[in-house]
């Protein structure tokens, strides 16, 4: 079954054309991510999905029902929020118990609904605290808890990690994980950050300027990119992009290459100055000035390179991407 | 911390300036205060003694509440003063939810059109609003005041209460709605108590003008059992003889229940003055 599908759907606001023409499908128990650079839509398009904004036109089913005109709490749906939004005037259990009692549920579900989820999420010392004396990651796991409660058909999450510092930000991206593998729910997840979305997406929508760029498994966007934007917004280090022309003449196309596919190779067709390089231990960074652009190469192992020096890299022809002027994929 | 605020000198000459200030501020009040417990003699005499046995006094208070029914003007000015503010908060502040949480047509016009009235002083539309009055038969009672000091109310709080609203995220009113909360429910239990020092902010903004107004109790409501408490006051404030010692009991009187208010706001007062610059 679909647990979200999406039919045309647009939104403005007032002369903004927001969301262009979206299509989508979400099977049941997928993980969906929603990628884009900021202003690009996703969050709109997540609101819309929970009903906090209209459609201006287009069909939106949720486990099958048209629900254009429910409100959001009838939708089905959880929403995990970038600011946590925690009731500041309840404690833990209030905010985790909040919608089950709009719901009318009786005493003993809620009270089994609310065991499991700080079970599975380790809020139960904390039950009794109100939001202003946890610390982030824990408003954090509150919200998420307050999704899990409702049972819903679809999750939602609105850059969820975004206010934690790095080192948490791993770890519950790993905890959303595993529990996307418990509950087996489907979620759709928007965040800006290429490197959550790749790690946690049974399936990418990459969105530029309101519009579906691309949509498929996140290696699947990032071996065949339908355009130049997916290929360069993928990968970190990101591709790199020069004309053709500069390794086979009168070349008019734009050639990408992965930072990883170049390698050091004495006399290879890439030649230039090295700028920069950043030695991370594992790999190696350098970024190369050649005559037109800087590129970005990514060395395996520890390297003996130094700024200054003059290099020359190979490539392998089977692994670079050729695009058009615009930015469409020649294959 | 904050190296003015270690420095002895500086934290001196600041307690300093802040002291001068507010004896300058107290002391009229404290003269009122002293006076009123003189004899008529020793006021006229020596206005800035304190009282001593000789010219300790009374009789001021006596006068006051025998003559006319003070306690009656003094729930008259409590009622309205009230009255007006809890009706310029429920309504301030539920129109300005509307103007900063829902986008509809002509927002930013009712906006404009509603702050517009911090501008227009309400006093020039006196003669109107007593005809008003006159056809609704309102005059010379309660209400009278109550819907003209609200009037008066609105605009300052509609203009405050909607900057403060905007500041409320918008992730927590949308956690409500995807919860279940109705709209009221997410305006009376999410937003409004946060942004209780705005609300007391305008509380005190409009409680004091209310209570100390002459005008609209003499043209609307001068009738004896509408009287509050400043127009009471006035039957000792004769063209040839004034009762200073009944004047000054009365006004003495008169300023506990606005200081006591005050004390209830203040701490919400400081933090809605200064949580814009300090968070």
């Amino acid at each position: 079954m679909t647990a979200l599908s999406l039919k045309n759907v647009n939104k403005s606001f007032g002369p903004v054309h927001v969301l262009k023409d979206i299509n989508l499908e979400v099977e049941d128990g997928e993980f969906v991510v929603f990628v884009g650079p900021s202003g690009c839509g996703k969050s709109t398009l997540l609101r819309v999905i929970a009903g906090l904004e209209d459609a201006t036109s287009g069909e939106i089913h949720i486990a099958g029902e048209q629900v254009n005109l429910t409100p959001p709490s009838k939708r089905g749906i959880a929403m995990v929020f970038q600011s946590y939004a925690l009731y500041p005037h309840l404690n833990v259990r209030g905010n985790l118990t909040l919608a089950l009692k709009q719901e009318r549920q009786s005493k003993a579900v809620i009270e089994e609904r609310v065991e499991t989820a700080s079970r599975m999420l380790g809020l139960e010392p904390y039950l009794d605290r109100y939001p202003s004396e946890l610390s982030g990651g824990q408003r954090q796991r509150v919200a998420i808890g307050r999704a899990i409660v409702r049972q819903p058909k679809l999750f939602l999450f609105d850059e969820p990690l975004s206010n934690l510092d790095a080192a948490l930000r791993m770890n519950t991206r790993i905890e959303i994980a595993n529990l996307h593998r418990q509950l087996s729910a489907s979620m759709i997840y928007v965040t800006h950050d290429q490197t959550e979305a790749m790690t946690l997406a049974d399936k990418i929508v990459v969105l530029r300027d309101g519009r579906v760029e691309q949509i498929g498994s996140p290696m699947d966007l990032y071996n065949d990119p339908a355009n130049r934007f997916v290929a360069g917004f993928l990968g970190a280090p990101s591709m790199n992009f020069l004309p053709a022309s500069t390794l086979t003449p009168d070349d008019p196309r734009e050639m990408g290459l992965r930072p990883e596919d170049i390698r050091l190779e004495g006399g290879g067709p890439i030649a230039g100055t090295v700028s920069h390089v950043e030695h991370l231990g594992g790999d190696t960074n350098v970024i190369l000035q050649t005559q037109t652009t800087p590129l970005t190469i990514r060395l395996f192992g520890q390297h003996a390179i130094a700024p200054g020096e003059s290099a020359q890299f190979g490539y392998d022809p089977a692994r670079a991407y050729y695009f058009a002027q615009d930015g469409q994929r020649l294959r | 911390m904050n190296k003015a605020r270690t420095n002895p000198l500086n934290a001196f000459a600041m307690h300093g300036a802040l002291i001068l200030y507010t004896l300058i501020a107290l002391f009229p009040v404290f003269v009122i205060l002293i006076n009123s417990f003189k004899t008529r003699k020793a006021i006229f005499r020596e206005p800035l003694a304190l009282p001593d046995a000789d010219s300790f006094s009374m009789i001021g208070y006596q006068t006051a509440l025998k003559q006319g029914d003070f306690f009656l003007y003094f729930q008259n000015s409590l009622i309205v003063t009230v009255a007006s503010l809890a009706l310029v908060l429920l309504f301030g502040a539920m129109a300005a939810y509307a103007l900063s949480e829902y986008r509809f047509k002509g927002n930013t016009l009712m906006g404009l059109y509603l702050a517009l009235g911090i501008m227009i002083p309400i006093r020039i539309g006196t003669v109107a609003i007593l005809e008003m009055m006159v056809a609704t038969g309102l005059v010379n009672t309660l209400w009278a005041l109550i819907l003209v000091y609200t009037a008066q109310g609105l605009p300052l709080a509609v203009f405050i209460l909607s900057e403060f609203m905007k500041q409320v995220s918008d992730d927590l009113k949308n956690a409500g709605r995807i919860d279940g909360l109705s709209e009221y429910t997410i305006f009376f239990r999410l937003v409004l108590p946060l942004v209780r020092p705005a609300m007391a902010t305008v509380a005190v903004f409009n409680m004091i003008p209310i209570w100390n107004d002459l005008w609209f109790p003499l043209i609307l409501a001068p009738a004896e059992e509408t009287k509050t408490l400043t127009l009471g006051s006035q039957v000792f404030i004769g063209q040839f003889v004034t009762d200073w010692n009944a004047v000054l009991s009365a006004l003495s009187m008169a300023i506990l229940p606005v200081l006591i208010l005050y004390v209830i706001f203040s701490r919400q007062l400081i933090r809605g003055i200064t949580s814009g610059a300090v968070k």
